[in-house]
C-alpha cells in the first residue's frame, strides 16, 4: 500500500512531463481517444524553427545570462560583509535587501513601467534586466551570505602570508572555496529570470518578448500542440537545472519556490 | 575584494543597497503619484484622490474581486496546509532524502507552467475529459464539468494547491527531522493512538512553521497574476488580474484605479508577511 502511494506521489511529480510530450509529439490525437495514436516530431519542429521562438528563447538567454552575472557582482560583497561581520545597522540592510521578497513584483513592475518609460529603458533588454534583478538579488545574497557565514577568512590571510596577490587570494581561495553556492545562486538567479513573467510584460512592453510570454499568449487561446511544445522547450532549463543540483537544493531549494 | 576590519561594510553594501532601494523606492514613488492622478503623461498634476474614491466605492468590481481573491486565498491555502501536513507526517516516518528531493523536482515546474499543464488536462476536451469518456462516464467534451477557467475559481485553486503542497512539505519536513523521535515515542509507549499522537505531539511542534508558510502561501497567492488570469474567466476576477487590466487600459483614469488597487494588494500582503516572519522567528 505504501509503496502504491509513494509510485503515485512520484508519478504526479513527473506528470506535467509526459503530458507535455503527449501533446507535443502526437497529430491527429481526436476526443474520445484516450491516449495519442499518431505520433510526430513535426509540430516540434515546426515550433523550434519558428524565428518568432527562436528570438524569444534567444533574448530570454540573453537576459537571464545578463540578470545572473549582475546579481552575482552586486551581491557578492553584500553577501561577504553580511555573513562575516557584525556591524551596527546591519538588520536594516537586511531588511532592505529583502523587500523584495515581500513588495508584490505586480506593484514594482506597474510603478517601474512609468518610471522606465520616462528615462527611455520601457521595452529594452537592459530595462527588462534591471527589472529582474530585483527578485533574483535577495536570493543570491542570501545563498552567498550563509556561505560566506561558513567560510573561514584565515585562508585567506594564509595565502596573503604566503604571498599571494588580493587578486590571486580572491581567484584561487575566495571563490574556489565558494564555488557550490556560487554555482548554485548563479543557475537560480537564471531560473527567475527565465521564468519571469510579469516583469518582462510590464518593462518590455510588448518589445522585449521572452518564451514565458510566448507561452502565456499560446495558452490563452493557441492550440494544444503549440502549447505543449513552448511549454517544454520552457522548462528545459528548469528541468536541467534541478536534475544536476538536487543535492544542493535541500538547503536552499525552498527559499527561491515563491520567486516564480 | 578582502574586505579590511577598519573598512566599513557599508562600502560593500553599497552596490546592492542602492540597486534595490533606487528600483523600489522610485517605483513606489511613482505607484503613489498615478494613484492620486499625479499623471505626468497627459500632463495633468492635480493632486486627487478621485481614483481612490472610484474604487472603493459601494458597488465596484472592487469589492466582488476581492471578494473571488479571498475565496481562491483562504480555500488553496487550507486545503494546501491540511494536506501537506498529513503527507508531510506520512513521509517523515521513513528516513533520507529522497522524498525532499522528489519534492524539490516541482521547482522544476513554474506556477505558469504548472497552470498550462492543469489546463490541458483538466479543460473539457483535455486529458481526463478523453478517459471519463473512454470509461463511458461522459460522451460528450461538453458533459465534462467545467473545471478550468470557470466561475468559483476550481482551476485556480487546483494549481495553487498542486504548487504549495510540495512547498509547505518540505517546511514541515525540515521541522519533523529536526526533531528527536522520543517525543512520538514516548507518547506511543503510553498508550496514546495514532490520531492521538498527531493531534498532541506532532501538531504543537510544527504548528508554528506550518502557520508562518501558510501566511507565505497566502501573501503570495494574493499578489499572483498568471496563475488566475489563464485558468480564471473574465468575471469575477481576481484582484491582480482587475490591477493589471485597469492599469493597461487606453484610458488613463483607469490606470490610476489599477495603481489603487495594486497599492492596496501590497499593503495587505506586506501586513501578512510581516506578521508570517514574526512568527517564522517566534516558532
Amino acid at each position: 500500500m505504501k509503496y502504491i502511494f509513494r509510485a503515485l506521489l512520484y508519478l504526479i511529480l513527473i506528470a506535467p512531463l509526459l503530458l507535455f510530450a503527449a501533446y507535443a509529439f502526437s497529430t491527429r490525437w481526436f476526443f474520445p481517444q484516450p491516449f495519442p495514436v499518431e505520433w510526430t516530431t513535426s509540430t516540434f519542429q515546426h515550433a523550434i524553427n519558428d524565428s518568432r521562438t527562436l528570438s524569444s528563447m534567444a533574448q530570454g538567454i540573453w537576459i537571464a545570462l545578463l540578470v545572473s552575472v549582475l546579481s552575482l557582482i552586486l551581491a557578492l560583497p553584500a553577501a561577504r560583509v553580511l555573513g562575516l561581520r557584525q556591524f551596527r545597522g546591519r538588520q536594516l540592510a537586511w531588511l532592505l535587501l529583502f523587500l523584495p521578497t515581500i513588495i508584490p513584483p505586480l506593484a514594482i513592475g506597474m510603478g517601474l513601467n512609468i518610471l522606465f518609460l520616462r528615462i527611455g529603458l520601457a521595452g529594452t533588454i537592459t530595462g527588462v534586466a534591471l527589472a529582474h534583478i530585483i527578485p533574483t538579488l535577495p536570493y543570491t545574497i542570501f545563498t552567498l551570505s550563509s556561505a560566506f557565514a561558513r567560510f573561514d577568512e584565515n585562508y585567506e590571510f594564509q595565502a596573503l602570508a604566503l604571498g599571494a596577490n588580493p587578486l590571486q587570494i580572491f581567484l584561487q581561495v575566495t571563490l574556489r572555496m565558494l564555488t557550490p553556492s556560487l554555482v548554485v545562486a548563479t543557475l537560480f538567479a537564471f531560473l527567475i529570470s527565465w521564468s519571469q513573467y510579469l516583469l518582462t510584460l510590464l518593462i518590455g512592453g510588448g518589445q522585449v518578448i521572452t518564451l514565458p510570454i510566448l507561452l502565456f499568449s499560446a495558452a490563452s487561446g493557441g492550440n494544444p500542440a503549440t502549447i505543449a511544445t513552448l511549454s517544454l522547450l520552457f522548462v528545459a532549463p528548469p528541468v536541467l537545472v534541478i536534475a544536476f543540483t538536487a543535492r544542493q537544493l535541500n538547503q536552499h531549494g525552498n527559499q527561491i519556490r515563491e520567486q516564480y | 575584494m578582502r574586505s579590511h576590519p577598519l573598512f566599513s561594510p557599508w562600502l560593500s553594501l553599497a552596490p546592492a543597497l542602492t540597486i534595490i532601494t533606487v528600483l523600489l523606492g522610485a517605483s513606489l514613488l511613482y505607484a503613489i503619484a498615478e494613484s492620486v492622478g499625479y499623471i505626468s503623461v497627459i500632463g495633468q498634476s492635480q493632486i486627487s484622490l478621485d481614483a481612490y474614491r472610484a474604487t472603493l466605492q459601494l458597488g465596484s468590481e472592487f469589492w466582488t474581486s476581492l471578494g473571488f481573491s479571498l475565496w481562491i486565498n483562504i480555500t488553496s491555502t487550507a486545503i494546501s496546509s491540511v494536506l501537506a501536513l498529513l503527507l508531510a507526517v506520512w513521509l517523515s516516518e521513513r528516513r533520507g532524502n529522497t522524498d525532499t528531493l522528489a519534492l524539490n523536482w516541482n521547482l522544476a515546474f513554474p506556477h505558469l507552467v504548472w497552470s498550462v499543464a492543469l489546463l490541458l488536462f483538466l479543460s473539457q476536451s483535455g486529458l481526463l475529459s478523453r478517459w471519463a469518456a473512454t470509461l463511458g462516464l461522459i460522451t460528450t467534451p461538453a458533459d465534462f464539468p467545467v473545471l478550468v477557467r470557470d466561475r468559483f475559481g476550481i482551476g485556480v485553486i487546483l494549481s495553487y494547491i498542486g504548487k504549495e503542497i510540495p512547498f509547505l512539505t518540505i517546511i514541515i519536513l525540515s521541522v519533523l527531522r529536526s526533531q528527536s523521535v522520543g517525543y512520538d515515542v514516548v507518547a506511543e509507549n503510553l498508550g496514546a493512538s495514532r490520531w492521538q499522537r498527531l493531534r498532541y505531539v506532532t501538531l504543537p511542534q510544527v504548528m508554528p512553521a506550518l502557520l508562518a508558510g501558510s501566511l507565505l502561501v497566502f501573501g503570495f497567492i494574493f499578489s499572483s497574476y498568471e496563475v488566475p488570469a489563464l485558468l480564471g474567466v473574465g468575471y469575477p476576477r481576481a484582484l491582480p488580474v482587475l490591477a493589471l487590466r485597469f492599469f493597461l487600459d487606453p484610458d488613463l483614469r483607469a490606470r490610476s484605479e489599477g495603481m489603487v488597487i495594486s497599492l492596496i494588494i501590497t499593503l495587505i500582503v506586506m501586513v501578512v508577511a510581516v506578521v508570517g516572519l514574526r512568527m517564522k522567528d517566534e516558532g
